[in-house]
Protein backbone atom coordinates (compact mmCIF):
# COMPACT_ATOMS: atom_id res chain seq x y z
CA UNK A 1 0.00 0.00 0.00
CA UNK A 2 1.08 3.73 -0.72
CA UNK A 3 1.63 5.46 2.39
CA UNK A 4 1.21 8.81 3.50
CA UNK A 5 5.36 9.50 4.19
CA UNK A 6 5.24 8.70 0.04
CA UNK A 7 3.12 11.27 -1.08
CA UNK A 8 5.23 13.86 1.28
CA UNK A 9 8.46 12.66 0.41
CA UNK A 10 7.19 13.54 -3.29
CA UNK A 11 6.29 17.05 -2.43
CA UNK A 12 9.19 18.00 -0.38
CA UNK A 13 11.02 16.70 -3.05
CA UNK A 14 8.90 19.02 -5.62
CA UNK A 15 9.41 21.80 -3.05
CA UNK A 16 12.83 21.75 -2.84
CA UNK A 17 12.59 21.08 -6.77
CA UNK A 18 11.47 24.78 -7.04
CA UNK A 19 13.84 26.39 -4.08
CA UNK A 20 16.80 25.29 -5.98
CA UNK A 21 15.03 26.35 -9.61
CA UNK A 22 14.91 30.02 -7.71
CA UNK A 23 18.66 29.59 -7.08
CA UNK A 24 19.58 28.78 -10.29
CA UNK A 25 17.39 31.12 -12.72
CA UNK A 26 17.56 34.19 -9.95
CA UNK A 27 17.68 36.69 -13.82
CA UNK A 28 15.00 35.17 -15.69
CA UNK A 29 11.93 36.47 -13.61
CA UNK A 30 9.13 33.95 -15.76
CA UNK A 31 11.01 30.88 -14.61
CA UNK A 32 11.08 32.33 -10.84
CA UNK A 33 6.98 32.16 -11.17
CA UNK A 34 6.87 29.18 -12.49
CA UNK A 35 9.14 28.34 -9.88
CA UNK A 36 6.42 29.85 -7.13
CA UNK A 37 3.64 27.88 -8.82
CA UNK A 38 5.95 24.49 -8.38
CA UNK A 39 5.85 25.61 -4.65
CA UNK A 40 2.37 25.95 -4.46
CA UNK A 41 1.89 23.14 -6.28
CA UNK A 42 3.94 20.99 -3.60
CA UNK A 43 2.35 22.28 -0.77
CA UNK A 44 -0.92 21.20 -2.40
CA UNK A 45 -0.18 17.81 -2.61
CA UNK A 46 0.98 17.76 1.11
CA UNK A 47 -2.97 19.20 1.91
CA UNK A 48 -4.72 16.64 -0.40
CA UNK A 49 -2.61 14.03 1.00
CA UNK A 50 -3.24 14.82 4.76
CA UNK A 51 -7.00 15.12 3.70
CA UNK A 52 -7.43 11.46 2.40
CA UNK A 53 -5.40 9.98 4.96
CA UNK A 54 -6.88 11.92 8.25
CA UNK A 55 -10.44 11.62 6.62
CA UNK A 56 -11.22 15.10 6.76
CA UNK A 57 -12.15 17.46 4.10
CA UNK A 58 -10.74 20.73 5.07
CA UNK A 59 -7.66 20.11 3.50
CA UNK A 60 -9.57 20.11 0.31
CA UNK A 61 -11.06 23.20 0.73
CA UNK A 62 -7.80 24.87 1.65
CA UNK A 63 -6.75 23.45 -1.90
CA UNK A 64 -9.38 25.04 -3.48
CA UNK A 65 -8.61 28.77 -1.81
CA UNK A 66 -5.04 28.04 -2.88
CA UNK A 67 -5.94 27.73 -6.28
CA UNK A 68 -7.62 30.68 -6.23
CA UNK A 69 -5.02 33.13 -4.55
CA UNK A 70 -2.40 31.43 -6.61
CA UNK A 71 -4.31 32.08 -10.52
CA UNK A 72 -4.75 35.52 -8.96
CA UNK A 73 -1.17 36.04 -8.34
CA UNK A 74 -0.05 34.66 -11.21
CA UNK A 75 -2.40 36.98 -13.21
CA UNK A 76 -1.16 39.69 -11.74
CA UNK A 77 2.50 38.78 -11.78
CA UNK A 78 2.14 38.35 -15.45
CA UNK A 79 0.62 41.64 -15.75
CA UNK A 80 3.51 43.09 -13.71
CA UNK A 81 6.05 41.32 -15.72
CA UNK A 82 4.04 42.77 -19.24
CA UNK A 83 4.23 46.70 -18.10
CA UNK A 84 7.84 45.75 -16.86
CA UNK A 85 8.88 45.12 -19.88
CA UNK A 86 7.18 47.86 -21.93
CA UNK A 87 9.05 50.34 -19.70
CA UNK A 88 12.32 48.60 -19.45
CA UNK A 89 12.66 45.99 -22.57
CA UNK A 90 14.09 43.48 -20.51
CA UNK A 91 13.01 40.95 -17.24
CA UNK A 92 16.33 40.71 -16.11
CA UNK A 93 15.86 40.83 -12.55
CA UNK A 94 20.02 42.23 -11.91
CA UNK A 95 18.47 45.32 -13.93
CA UNK A 96 15.84 46.48 -12.09
CA UNK A 97 17.74 48.40 -9.44
CA UNK A 98 16.23 51.68 -10.07
CA UNK A 99 15.69 52.11 -6.26
CA UNK A 100 19.48 51.47 -5.49
CA UNK A 101 20.60 54.26 -3.54
CA UNK B 1 4.38 -4.26 -6.00
CA UNK B 2 0.63 -3.92 -6.44
CA UNK B 3 -1.04 -2.33 -9.85
CA UNK B 4 -2.03 0.96 -7.07
CA UNK B 5 1.63 1.29 -6.25
CA UNK B 6 2.97 0.91 -10.14
CA UNK B 7 0.40 3.63 -11.02
CA UNK B 8 2.02 5.90 -8.25
CA UNK B 9 5.41 5.33 -8.70
CA UNK B 10 4.99 6.16 -12.32
CA UNK B 11 2.95 9.33 -11.69
CA UNK B 12 5.56 10.75 -8.92
CA UNK B 13 8.33 9.74 -11.08
CA UNK B 14 7.10 11.50 -13.95
CA UNK B 15 6.20 14.86 -11.24
CA UNK B 16 9.50 14.97 -10.25
CA UNK B 17 11.41 14.45 -13.97
CA UNK B 18 8.95 17.36 -15.36
CA UNK B 19 9.63 19.71 -12.53
CA UNK B 20 13.54 18.97 -12.30
CA UNK B 21 13.06 19.89 -16.37
CA UNK B 22 11.00 23.17 -15.49
CA UNK B 23 14.00 24.56 -13.34
CA UNK B 24 17.74 23.55 -15.90
CA UNK B 25 16.17 24.20 -19.28
CA UNK B 26 17.22 26.93 -21.84
CA UNK B 27 13.35 27.81 -23.60
CA UNK B 28 11.08 29.11 -21.20
CA UNK B 29 8.31 27.74 -23.44
CA UNK B 30 9.86 24.20 -23.10
CA UNK B 31 9.90 25.23 -19.35
CA UNK B 32 5.81 26.07 -19.16
CA UNK B 33 5.34 22.68 -21.43
CA UNK B 34 7.07 21.36 -18.80
CA UNK B 35 4.95 22.88 -15.90
CA UNK B 36 1.89 21.27 -17.70
CA UNK B 37 3.16 18.26 -17.19
CA UNK B 38 3.87 18.17 -13.65
CA UNK B 39 0.40 19.79 -13.07
CA UNK B 40 -1.16 16.77 -15.27
CA UNK B 41 1.19 14.19 -13.29
CA UNK B 42 -0.22 15.57 -9.98
CA UNK B 43 -3.69 15.85 -10.93
CA UNK B 44 -3.04 11.73 -11.34
CA UNK B 45 -1.76 11.33 -7.70
CA UNK B 46 -4.78 13.55 -6.64
CA UNK B 47 -7.13 10.79 -8.52
CA UNK B 48 -5.66 8.32 -6.47
CA UNK B 49 -6.15 10.24 -3.50
CA UNK B 50 -9.39 10.72 -4.21
CA UNK B 51 -9.90 14.36 -4.85
CA UNK B 52 -11.49 14.08 -7.76
CA UNK B 53 -13.18 17.47 -7.98
CA UNK B 54 -9.51 19.49 -7.71
CA UNK B 55 -7.89 17.17 -9.82
CA UNK B 56 -10.29 18.46 -12.88
CA UNK B 57 -9.81 21.53 -11.26
CA UNK B 58 -6.44 21.58 -12.18
CA UNK B 59 -6.46 20.42 -15.17
CA UNK B 60 -8.99 22.88 -16.56
CA UNK B 61 -8.17 26.66 -14.44
CA UNK B 62 -4.17 25.72 -14.02
CA UNK B 63 -3.57 23.90 -17.41
CA UNK B 64 -6.73 25.48 -19.68
CA UNK B 65 -6.11 29.11 -18.20
CA UNK B 66 -2.74 29.81 -16.18
CA UNK B 67 -0.64 28.06 -17.81
CA UNK B 68 -1.79 29.63 -21.35
CA UNK B 69 -1.44 32.78 -19.82
CA UNK B 70 2.57 32.40 -18.77
CA UNK B 71 2.81 30.93 -22.68
CA UNK B 72 1.45 33.83 -24.03
CA UNK B 73 3.55 36.23 -21.86
CA UNK B 74 6.57 34.37 -22.87
CA UNK B 75 5.64 34.47 -26.44
CA UNK B 76 4.87 38.11 -26.59
CA UNK B 77 7.65 38.89 -24.83
CA UNK B 78 10.82 39.48 -27.03
CA UNK B 79 13.32 38.18 -24.44
CA UNK B 80 17.13 37.75 -25.45
CA UNK B 81 18.00 34.47 -23.06
CA UNK B 82 21.34 34.47 -23.12
CA UNK B 83 22.31 37.18 -20.46
CA UNK B 84 19.28 35.65 -18.29
CA UNK B 85 21.19 32.44 -18.08
CA UNK B 86 24.07 33.12 -16.45
CA UNK B 87 24.94 32.60 -13.44
CA UNK B 88 23.58 29.11 -14.09
CA UNK B 89 26.60 27.16 -13.23
CA UNK B 90 27.73 29.35 -10.75
CA UNK B 91 25.15 28.68 -8.51
CA UNK B 92 24.02 25.39 -8.98
CA UNK B 93 26.28 24.18 -6.59
CA UNK B 94 24.21 26.18 -3.82
CA UNK B 95 20.99 25.07 -5.30
CA UNK B 96 21.62 21.51 -5.49
CA UNK B 97 23.22 21.80 -1.80
CA UNK B 98 20.16 23.79 -0.50
CA UNK B 99 17.98 21.40 -2.17
CA UNK B 100 19.40 18.32 -0.80
CA UNK B 101 19.41 20.07 2.45
CA UNK B 102 15.61 20.46 2.47
CA UNK B 103 14.68 17.85 0.67
CA UNK B 104 16.78 15.84 3.71
CA UNK B 105 15.62 17.68 6.09
CA UNK B 106 11.67 17.36 5.63
CA UNK B 107 12.11 14.13 4.53
CA UNK B 108 13.83 13.08 8.40
CA UNK B 109 10.69 15.10 9.74
CA UNK B 110 7.62 12.92 7.51
CA UNK B 111 9.44 9.83 6.83
CA UNK B 112 9.44 8.06 10.06
CA UNK B 113 6.64 9.94 11.38
CA UNK B 114 3.71 9.12 9.00
CA UNK B 115 4.78 5.97 7.85
CA UNK B 116 2.92 3.79 9.69
CA UNK B 117 0.16 5.95 9.45
CA UNK B 118 -3.38 3.74 8.82
CA UNK B 119 -4.30 3.67 5.58
CA UNK B 120 -8.21 4.48 4.69
CA UNK B 121 -10.20 2.53 2.80
CA UNK B 122 -11.14 2.96 -0.17
CA UNK B 123 -15.00 4.77 -0.95
CA UNK B 124 -17.42 2.82 -2.61
CA UNK B 125 -18.34 3.86 -6.39
CA UNK B 126 -21.22 5.98 -5.08
CA UNK B 127 -19.31 8.35 -3.33
CA UNK B 128 -19.22 11.71 -4.84
CA UNK B 129 -16.44 14.00 -3.87
CA UNK B 130 -17.58 17.04 -5.26
CA UNK B 131 -21.01 17.36 -3.22
CA UNK B 132 -19.10 16.75 -0.33
CA UNK B 133 -16.95 19.34 -1.13
CA UNK B 134 -19.46 21.44 -2.24
CA UNK B 135 -21.37 20.42 1.19
CA UNK B 136 -18.72 21.82 3.32
CA UNK B 137 -17.65 24.53 1.21
CA UNK B 138 -21.15 26.43 1.12
CA UNK B 139 -21.75 25.77 4.69
CA UNK B 140 -18.82 26.02 7.06
CA UNK B 141 -16.76 27.91 4.82
CA UNK B 142 -19.00 29.74 2.62
CA UNK B 143 -17.21 33.13 3.92
CA UNK B 144 -14.02 32.50 2.79
CA UNK B 145 -15.87 31.08 -0.58
CA UNK B 146 -17.32 35.11 -0.84
CA UNK B 147 -13.56 36.13 0.20
CA UNK B 148 -11.85 34.46 -2.60
CA UNK B 149 -14.18 35.67 -5.54
CA UNK B 150 -13.54 39.25 -3.88
CA UNK B 151 -9.91 37.93 -4.47
CA UNK B 152 -10.68 37.20 -7.87
CA UNK B 153 -12.77 40.37 -8.71
CA UNK B 154 -9.54 42.54 -7.51
CA UNK B 155 -6.67 40.53 -9.12
CA UNK B 156 -9.36 41.40 -12.14
CA UNK B 157 -9.11 45.05 -11.92
CA UNK B 158 -5.50 44.82 -11.26
CA UNK B 159 -4.10 43.48 -13.82
CA UNK B 160 -6.62 45.12 -16.56
CA UNK B 161 -5.93 48.70 -15.04
CA UNK B 162 -1.73 47.56 -15.05
CA UNK B 163 -1.78 46.78 -18.69
CA UNK B 164 -4.10 48.96 -19.84
CA UNK B 165 -2.50 51.86 -21.96
CA UNK B 166 -4.06 55.07 -24.23
CA UNK B 167 -2.17 55.33 -27.18
CA UNK B 168 -3.23 59.12 -28.16
CA UNK B 169 -2.22 58.62 -31.94
CA UNK B 170 -4.07 55.79 -32.64
CA UNK B 171 -7.80 55.83 -34.49
CA UNK B 172 -11.12 54.85 -32.82
CA UNK B 173 -14.12 55.44 -32.79
CA UNK B 174 -15.72 57.19 -29.58
CA UNK B 175 -19.41 55.52 -29.31
CA UNK B 176 -20.33 58.32 -26.78
CA UNK B 177 -19.01 61.09 -28.76
CA UNK B 178 -21.39 59.34 -31.81
CA UNK B 179 -24.35 59.33 -29.59
CA UNK B 180 -24.70 62.72 -28.34
CA UNK B 181 -24.45 64.13 -31.57
CA UNK B 182 -28.06 66.71 -32.06
CA UNK B 183 -28.70 67.37 -35.92
CA UNK B 184 -28.05 71.17 -35.56
CA UNK B 185 -24.32 70.77 -34.86
CA UNK B 186 -23.76 69.18 -38.25
CA UNK B 187 -26.52 69.69 -40.46
CA UNK B 188 -27.13 73.42 -41.83
CA UNK B 189 -30.09 74.15 -43.78
CA UNK B 190 -30.26 77.61 -45.92
CA UNK B 191 -33.11 79.03 -47.60
CA UNK B 192 -32.59 80.18 -51.10
CA UNK B 193 -34.81 81.00 -54.25
CA UNK B 194 -34.22 78.58 -56.91
CA UNK B 195 -32.34 79.56 -59.71
CA UNK B 196 -33.65 80.91 -62.85
CA UNK B 197 -32.01 79.22 -66.35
Amino acid sequence: MIQLSDYLIVSAILFGLSVAGIFLNRKNMIILLMSIELMLLAVNINFIAFSYYLGDTAGQVFVFFILTVAAAEAAIGLAILVVLFRNRRTINVQDMDSLKG
Amino acid sequence: MGFEQFVFYVFAGLLLFAGAMVITVRNPVHAAMFLVMTFFTSAGLWLMLEAEFLAITLVLVYVGAVMVLFLFVVMMLDINLVPLREGFMRYLPVGILVALAMIIMMGLVVGPEFGAHPVPERHGPDYNNTAELGSILYTVYVYPFELAAVILVVAIIAAISLTLRRRPLVKHQDPDAQIAIRKQDRLRIVKMDSEKK
